[in-house]
């Protein structure tokens, strides 16, 4: 005489609010992973950008355009910026959209200031990237010794 | 969750405001990363329009924001490692306050050995 007793509220849930086997749930768990991993990454990426842009040489002193030349000279470091770049860019964005979602009640608030995350994200990554790729040591007003 | 809770055991204690260094470093951060990207894109217009960009953060004023930026970046960056070990360490919701003190320590002191040379090149003699 075994009674099946129904789950508790399952009855006076809406099926529309309910949480199907597709739901946002994957996707915000490998935001959460990415969040670790990247961080991990991005420890080694910018203490090195740190290290070697303010302490070895002149540090902050010795920056100029000669020096990101001769920093971008080398493969490395167009591949380290640009990792650095990409990691960081969509690390902080992901964590200012939780941000949002935490403070912004109103739907449509939410909806505009994550609209205007996304895209000043999505420039700035392209923007980076060009840059990187398509940089040149005798740009307008280069005084390198290559240049002249 | 309630706006006006109070009286736990989380609310104002240190759990409650390594949070919320994390955050606000955090946000910190990547305003600076959007400021930091669009003056790096300079390098491709012209490099005397960077060299002048540039030459704003190598004033002695701007040496202390420098400090407060790595200042902000050393902290997120260590206690986002031990936010890392609660999650996946077997002990490691046991050991987060005494963690959260190594932080701290290893913040204080990276940060003065930063703050020394950062400091003495960009106040010193040039
Ligand atoms: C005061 C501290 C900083 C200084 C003086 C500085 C300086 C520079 C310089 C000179 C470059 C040109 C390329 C190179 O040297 O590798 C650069 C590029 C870059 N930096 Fe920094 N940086 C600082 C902090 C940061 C931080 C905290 C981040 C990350 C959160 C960062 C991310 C980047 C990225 C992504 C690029 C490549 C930009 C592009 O793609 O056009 N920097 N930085
Ligand atoms: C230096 C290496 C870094 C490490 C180890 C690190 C680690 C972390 C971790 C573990 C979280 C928590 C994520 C969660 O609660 O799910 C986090 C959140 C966050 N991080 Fe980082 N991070 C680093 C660099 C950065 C950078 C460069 C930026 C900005 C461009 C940034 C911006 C943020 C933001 C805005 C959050 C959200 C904070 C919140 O939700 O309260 N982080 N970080």
């Amino acid at each position: 005489m075994s009674v099946s007793i129904p789950a508790p509220r399952s009855q006076r849930i809406d099926p529309k609010y309910k949480r199907g086997p597709k739901s946002h749930g994957s996707f915000e768990k490998l935001a959460w992973l990415f969040m670790r991993l990247s961080g991990v990454v991005l420890i080694v990426l910018i203490f090195g950008h740190l290290f070697t842009n303010l302490m070895v040489g002149e540090g902050i002193s010795g920056i100029s355009f000669g020096f990101v030349a001769g920093k971008w000279a080398a493969l490395v470091w167009r591949v380290w910026d640009l990792v650095l770049l990409w990691l960081a860019m969509l690390h902080g964005a992901n964590g200012v959209r939780t941000i949002i979602n935490d403070y912004a009640e109103k739907h449509a608030t939410r909806a505009w200031l994550k609209g205007i995350l996304y895209v000043a994200t999505i420039f700035i990554i392209v923007l980076g990237s060009l840059v990187i790729f398509t940089f040149d040591p005798c740009v307008t007003g280069s005084e390198l010794a290559q240049c002249l | 969750m309630s706006k006006t809770s109070s009286g736990t055991l989380y609310r104002g204690h240190e759990g409650m405001w390594s949070w919320v260094g994390h955050r606000v470093t955090g946000v910190a951060i990547f305003l600076y990363l959007l400021v930091h990207v669009l003056d790096t894109a300079m390098v491709r217009v012209d490099a005397n329009a960077y060299n002048a960009i540039i030459s704003t953060y190598q004033t002695p004023w701007m040496a202390f924001g420098e400090v407060g930026l790595v200042a902000a970046i050393l902290f997120h960056a260590f206690n986002g490692v031990r936010l890392i070990l609660v999650d996946f360490w077997k002990q490691g919701t046991k050991y987060q306050r005494q963690m959260l003190w190594g932080v701290l320590i290893v913040w204080v002191i990276v940060l003065a050995a930063f703050t020394i040379r950062h400091l003495s090149i960009a106040l010193g003699g040039h």
